[in-house]
């Protein structure tokens, strides 16, 4: 096992590599001259001449790309000019809250879907798996940054039971109730669709397994129908849900942008925005390659979560 | 010798990965057998024995490592046989589940003329004529043509499958396992119209197959195959009156025979070797009672088997053992008729 | 021969129902295309209809609510008519929507195909491009590009289909792959055909459908992703109007004006709905698994409708341990009712071994899984009969009275061993499982029972064994332990449906022996299902023969064996070449048997039969007893002259 996690340690190590590559070119492929987008385009050519020789923009790209990674190595991730601060500040305080709010939905769509995933293949046609199917398919449907504003709507203005926005409140919060009380909004807007999905998947993950010959074997055997479905079958799903919901964590990250920018939420989804309209690319740079390497450690972890359920996936 | 194979080798694996090389396995070591144009070889094993790699590198399906596989004489391993044809004008091979070798999505007679218009390259009304020619062969009839493969039961779909490799007018054909797959009732409709093709149209068989009775039934000569391995062979009419190898001895005592109580299953559990770490002598001798320690030290090449003075036919015998069973019929062989 | 007389014998094709009939089946996808072509076509018509022009701005007449004169959804904030915008913005969302999943469908399947079919380095280079792809979370990358690109409607389209190509990419190749190694790719091969043929003509039309299906699950999808560009202001750009953008100009006005962001809300839902509905009836449509409703969970045990139920055994089985009285079992699929078992009638004594041969269809596996009530329900259900166990019928006791009986008294083997044990529990554990349900034992006991029973089917170094995955076994071993799980609570009878069919010949053998030595030991009662007369002799007392889910004829198993009764057990052991005996013409059986759903009147094997009459195809054929040692055919004509009192 710890083997096994040092190589697919070593194997993410391309994986980071080939990222920063991605998002190097992406930057690289920019039209027109950074440079002129830090100054504006009232700037001196003589200014723009020598910002873009302080940035190293004057430089071959290879060259370019070996002192930005280098320089990331030693944790320089250059510096916002929209902000004026370290990228990597920024991105560190945006990310956490990010991860407060992604993390929150993860686990509510992880245990929620696998729930109404089981219930609905357990009483496959009966009113619970309609029920179910049924609002599955509303929540896939549903655009989420549209959820969020109607959630806004009756439970911020017209109820008024719940904060509208932001982290914590202006005055006098900053603990862990006001942190909850903001949470909620957006950790349901943000993990409706995910909780569809993986619903979905494992309602038909139980309904395939339940099929094999090896449940009609535990049957023959006597086992009582609770250890049928929820030893012998769940196991058997469980294994074909996990990579669904390592591709889910990609989608909850992302789909954090909208939600973070509806609520207002300080995380780096509502930063990237804001970054691409004002053109920081620095900070786009950085952010986006946090997020994306944090995903890769993610979906590293579902691996090694789906190797140590099934023993026939070679170690 | 319309087909000889010589020494014929086939290693699956082998190659270099990041973390050293990936371990090499047999599937197919050192074989080599010949037969006669108008004659049917019939090779028999057990699964993991290494018939069906034979099998296709015998159509070109798979390559091999090493050794040769002639036609007529000819190398073929440009893909060609002597005339510059393509190897598959000459040599098809008919399928085991003779439903996913048919195309789910092509008509029948889709199927049936891409033979004839890439290898024979036939026009238009010389493939109807060829159609109708083939159906007729294989006892179909023709409106069947134009339907899908979901529509047929597992025979009709084998007179298919031979049907199409029929196309191709070749002189040998490959047959991996071409009954196994069917009901036995059934079974012996396939095989009956496979005596009746041999007949009528003079075609060489290579057929495979783990059924003993099947092989025995149809093969002029027999090879018998373990661990990749060829360590027997010899007439159809004899071998299995007169079993060399031990292993070949063990087979026969294994099948069941309608209104006879007489396997003699082994006492203890036994396997095939590891594929990736074989004993460096014979495959068997694990599970032979014969065995002893020259076995175990080197792996006994194929050699004509002593003759045996009340078998005639003892000097086409060849077997891979060191200590081969004895003259004596053994009691537990099947009676003859 | 006329062409009315060669098709007259067969029987009616098989009609698959239009695809379109199944279609207007599923009342939720058929909902779902009624609105999506509604909404298609009002956004169509769009300049056709009386609509003020959708940028024109008339400050004067803002934030007007819905349902007022002259603007039916009201006004935006700088007074231009929602209607408009709203069906302009349709039309803008669905071209862009569908467009990027052309482009990511064209652009995907193509990488797919190449990298499914070509395998090798190849393959390992487009996939692990694809994969850095995949290691952006979703929409991340779709910024990353927009910030490139710029905003822009048309960036955001390029970015959304980029994003998606990954997802269509390995979709592809997953199906290629497996498509490649089939063996009609070989044929074709050996047909002559090159690689850019074949992968065009007989690899195509066969991923065809889940590209299809691939692209109306994913369009819905990326219609919502292209309209979140928009509301985040990286889409389309104003005026211009999409769904996504009005929902993102409208957030701003949402506390005072709520009805300008909710309303294309509403459209990109009903959009998203609709294309979803239509999605998965596509999907089921096209994926034949789904089409024959094979995805319906089976219930614990089989469901059982029985007009009319005797109250006790019949008498002649008063004292037999199993006893199978007049079972019917059949499969309803749709309106075609598979009549599997028919009036099955079987006795099993103690420490009898009773064969039960056929050809697949016959029912001998249905039979013998309806006494334990695991014939899958839906489709399976048994309408008639007893199953006598000690007298109590078991097609009416309580469930827990059958759990307990499951793998106690009555045990099971399989076929396959490998599908039939978990694949993620060691075997040992998969053992004990079966001992603890049924024998409350502490948990050194249950480890100590477990390893006997190991030791008791021979398996070599039981103790290691105990933690080994079923996948790191032989089969040999496989079944073996399965033999092990089944003796595991001294089982009076044990149902072995085929349990050496999957192995090989000299495993076979090894397994016959096992069998018939532990069944002498343990005192059990054995009902052995095969097609193979050879395996009849060996371990047989007794055997029964189906055709077409009747019982044909019954006996010692030598005595059948010797001298059939029935023209079909005579035909089924002549048909199979027999060792030491090469020059017997095989005496094949011309024809199939009848289809379980189209059974004929009289005898089902009378077509096949040359010893057949008339009276042979009317009326009921019934199994009458030949003489006095238990043998019975179901024949008017047998071969062997029984006492009086047949036909």
């Amino acid at each position: 096992m710890g083997a096994y996690i040092l190589r697919r340690l070593i194997f993410a190590i391309p994986v980071l590599f080939g990222l920063t590559v991605i998002v190097f070119a992406i930057m690289a492929l920019i039209p027109g001259d950074p440079a002129v987008a830090i100054l504006g385009s009232y700037a001196t050519p003589e200014n723009v001449e020598k910002l873009n020789r302080d940035l190293g923009l004057d430089k071959p790209l290879v060259q370019q790309y070996v002192t930005w990674v280098g320089n990331m190595l030693q944790g320089d991730f250059g510096r916002s000019y929209s902000l004026n601060r370290p990228v990597l500040d920024e991105v560190l305080e945006r990310f956490s809250a990010t991860l407060i709010l992604a993390g929150t939905a993860l686990l509510l769509c992880s245990v929620l879907g696998l729930i109404a995933g089981i219930v609905s293949a357990v009483r496959q046609f009966g009113w619970a798996d309609r029920v179910i199917t049924f609002a599955v398919l509303i929540g896939i449907s549903t655009p989420s940054f549209w959820l969020g504003l109607l959630l806004i709507l009756l439970f911020a203005v017209t109820w008024q039971l719940l904060p509208a926005s932001g982290m914590y409140a202006i005055y006098g919060g900053g603990d862990l109730p006001d942190l909850l009380k903001h949470l909620i909004l957006p950790a349901v807007t943000l993990a409706v669709v995910a909780t569809g999905v993986i619903a979905r998947l494992t309602r038909a993950a139980m309904l395939e397994v339940l099929r094999q010959d090896y449940v009609r074997t535990a049957r023959a055997k006597g086992l009582t129908e609770r250890q049928v479905i929820y030893r012998h079958a769940f196991r058997a799903a469980l294994v074909a849900v996990i990579p669904v919901i390592g591709i889910q964590a990609g989608f909850v990250l992302g789909g954090a942008v909208y939600i973070e920018t509806v609520f207002q939420w300080p995380g780096i989804g509502a930063m990237l925005v804001k970054a691409i309209s004002t053109r920081d690319l620095l900070l786009v740079q950085g952010g986006v390659l946090v997020v994306a390497a944090s995903y890769v450690l993610f979906n590293l972890l579902a691996d090694v979560a789906q190797h140590m359920l099934d023993p026939r996936l070679k170690l | 010798m319309l087909l000889e194979v010589e020494n014929l080798t086939r290693q699956f694996g082998g190659g270099r990965t990041l973390t050293g090389r990936r371990p090499v396995v047999h599937a197919v070591s050192d074989i080599s057998l010949s037969i006669d144009e108008g004659r049917t070889l019939g090779v028999v094993g057990e699964s993991g024995c290494g018939k069906s790699t034979f099998a296709r590198m015998l159509v070109g399906l798979d390559q091999p490592t090493s050794g040769s596989i002639r036609l007529a004489g000819h190398d073929i391993r440009g893909g060609r046989s002597a005339d510059g044809r393509p190897l598959s004008a000459t040599v098809q091979y008919v399928f085991q589940d003779p439903v996913s070798s048919l195309n789910p999505r092509k008509t029948i007679r889709q199927t049936l003329t891409a033979p004839m218009r890439h290898l024979l390259k036939m026009d238009a009304g010389q493939r109807e004529r060829r159609l109708d020619e083939l159906m007729d062969a294989v006892n179909l009839r023709p409106e069947f043509l134009d339907r899908y493969p979901h529509e047929f039961s597992g025979g009709q779909a084998q007179r298919i499958g031979i049907a199409r490799a029929l196309a191709a007018e070749p002189r040998i054909l490959v047959l991996d396992e071409p009954v196994s797959a069917l009901d036995v009732s059934v079974q012996a409709q396939v095989l009956n119209l496979l005596a009746d093709l041999k007949r009528e149209l003079g075609l060489t068989y290579v057929f495979i197959s783990h059924d003993l009775s099947v092989i025995e039934s149809i093969s002029d000569e027999i090879a018998v195959m373990y661990f990749g391995r060829v360590v027997e062979t010899g007439p159809g009419s004899t071998m299995f009156h007169r079993p060399r190898h031990p292993y070949t001895g063990l087979l026969l005592r294994s099948a069941p025979v309608p209104g006879q109580r007489r396997i003699h299953g082994e006492p203890k559990p036994a396997e095939l070797p590891n594929p990736f770490d074989p004993p460096p002598g014979c495959a068997f001798a694990a599970r032979c009672e014969n065995a002893r320690d020259d076995c175990r030290a080197s792996v006994p090449p194929l050699d004509i088997a002593t003759p045996d003075a009340a078998d005639p036919e003892s000097g086409k015998a060849h077997v891979a053992c060191y200590h081969p069973l004895a003259e004596k019929p053994d009691k537990n062989a099947p009676p003859t008729p | 021969m006329t062409a009315a007389a060669a098709t007259a014998k067969e029987p009616p094709r098989a009609r698959r129902p239009g695809a379109w009939a199944l279609f207007a089946n599923n009342r939720l996808a058929a909902a779902g295309l009624v609105i999506l072509v509604a909404i298609v076509l009002v956004a169509l018509a769009a300049p056709l209809l009386p609509l003020p022009p959708p940028d024109i701005t008339d400050p004067a007449n803002r934030l007007i609510r819905p349902l007022q004169e002259g603007h039916l959804l009201g006004t935006d904030q700088l007074g231009r008519d929602l209607l408009s915008r709203l069906l302009y913005g349709t039309r803008m969302s669905l071209a862009v929507g569908v467009s990027a999943t052309l482009v990511a469908a064209l652009i995907g399947s193509l990488l797919g195909l190449i990298a499914g079919y070509a395998g090798g380095r190849t393959d390992n280079v487009l996939m692990r491009g694809i994969d850095m792809l995949m290691a952006f979370p979703y929409i991340l990358l779709a910024l990353a590009i927009v910030a490139v690109l710029g905003p822009g409607l048309m960036n955001a389209l390029y970015a959304i289909a980029v994003v998606n190509i990954p997802f269509f990419a390995r979709n592809i190749r997953g199906i290629t792959l497996g498509l490649a190694r089939r063996e009609f790719v070989d044929a074709a091969r050996l047909s002559g055909k090159s690689n850019v043929a074949i992968l065009g003509t007989e690899i195509l039309p066969n991923v065809l459908p889940t590209i299809v299906i691939t692209m109306s699950t994913t369009v819905g999808w990326m219609i919502l992703e292209t309209a979140g560009l928009s509301f985040l202001g990286l889409g389309a750009q104003p005026p211009q109007a999409d769904l996504g953008s009005m929902l993102g100009e409208g957030r701003k006005l949402l506390f005072n004006a709520p009805h300008v962001s909710i309303i294309p809300g509403v459209m990109i839902f009903a959009i998203v709905m609709s294309i979803n509905l239509v999605g998965d009836g596509i999907r089921d449509l096209l994926d034949p698994r789904l089409r024959s409703g094979a995805l319906a969970r089976p219930a614990a045990r089989t469901a059982v409708n029985r007009e009319s139920v005797a109250d006790a055994p019949r008498e002649e089985n008063a004292n037999a341990l199993l006893a199978l009285e007049g079972l019917n079992t059949r499969f309803e699929v749709g309106d075609e009712i598979y009549h599997a078992v028919n009036e099955v009638d079987l006795k099993l004594n103690a420490e009898d071994c009773l064969g039960v041969v056929g050809e697949s269809g016959s029912g001998k596996s249905v039979t013998a899984m309806s006494i334990l009530g695991l014939v899958p329900t839906p489709a399976g259900r048994i309408v008639g009969g007893r199953v006598n166990f000690h007298g109590d019928d078991l097609l009416s006791v309580p469930l827990e009275r059958l759990r307990t009986l499951r793998g106690g008294a009555i045990a099971c083997i399989f076929q396959d061993p490998l599908s039939s044990l978990h694949p993620l529990f060691p075997v040992g554990e998969q053992v004990a499982e079966a001992i603890r349900a049924h024998q409350p034992l502490s948990k050194e006991e249950v480890r100590q029972r477990t390893l006997e029973l190991l030791q008791l089917v021979q398996i070599p170094n039981a103790e290691q064994r105990l933690s080994a995955y079923p996948h790191e076994l032989s089969g040999g071993m496989r079944q073996r332990v399965c033999i092990a799980m089944a003796l595991a609570n001294d089982p009076e009878v044990v149902i072995a449906d085929e349990p050496t069919t999957a192995l090989d010949v000299t495993v076979q053998a090894q397994m016959l022996r096992l069998l018939n030595r532990l069944r002498r030991e343990r005192n059990a009662a054995v009902l052995f299902i095969t097609h193979d007369f050879g395996v009849v002799s060996e371990i047989c007392d007794r055997v029964a023969v189906m055709y077409a889910g009747r019982i044909v004829e019954t006996g010692p198993a030598e005595d059948v064996i010797h001298a059939p009764a029935h023209p079909y057990t005579r035909k089924l052991i002549d048909c199979v070449p027999v060792l030491g005996e090469q020059d017997r013409q095989l005496d094949a059986i011309p024809g199939l048997p009848p289809a379980v759903n189209r059974l004929p009147e009289g005898c089902a094997f009378a077509d096949r039969c040359d010893r057949a009459r008339d009276d042979c195809r009317v009326g009921n054929v019934e199994l009458a007893a030949l003489n006095k040692e238990g043998r019975a055919v179901r024949c008017l004509y047998p071969l062997v002259e029984g006492a009086e009192g047949s036909g």
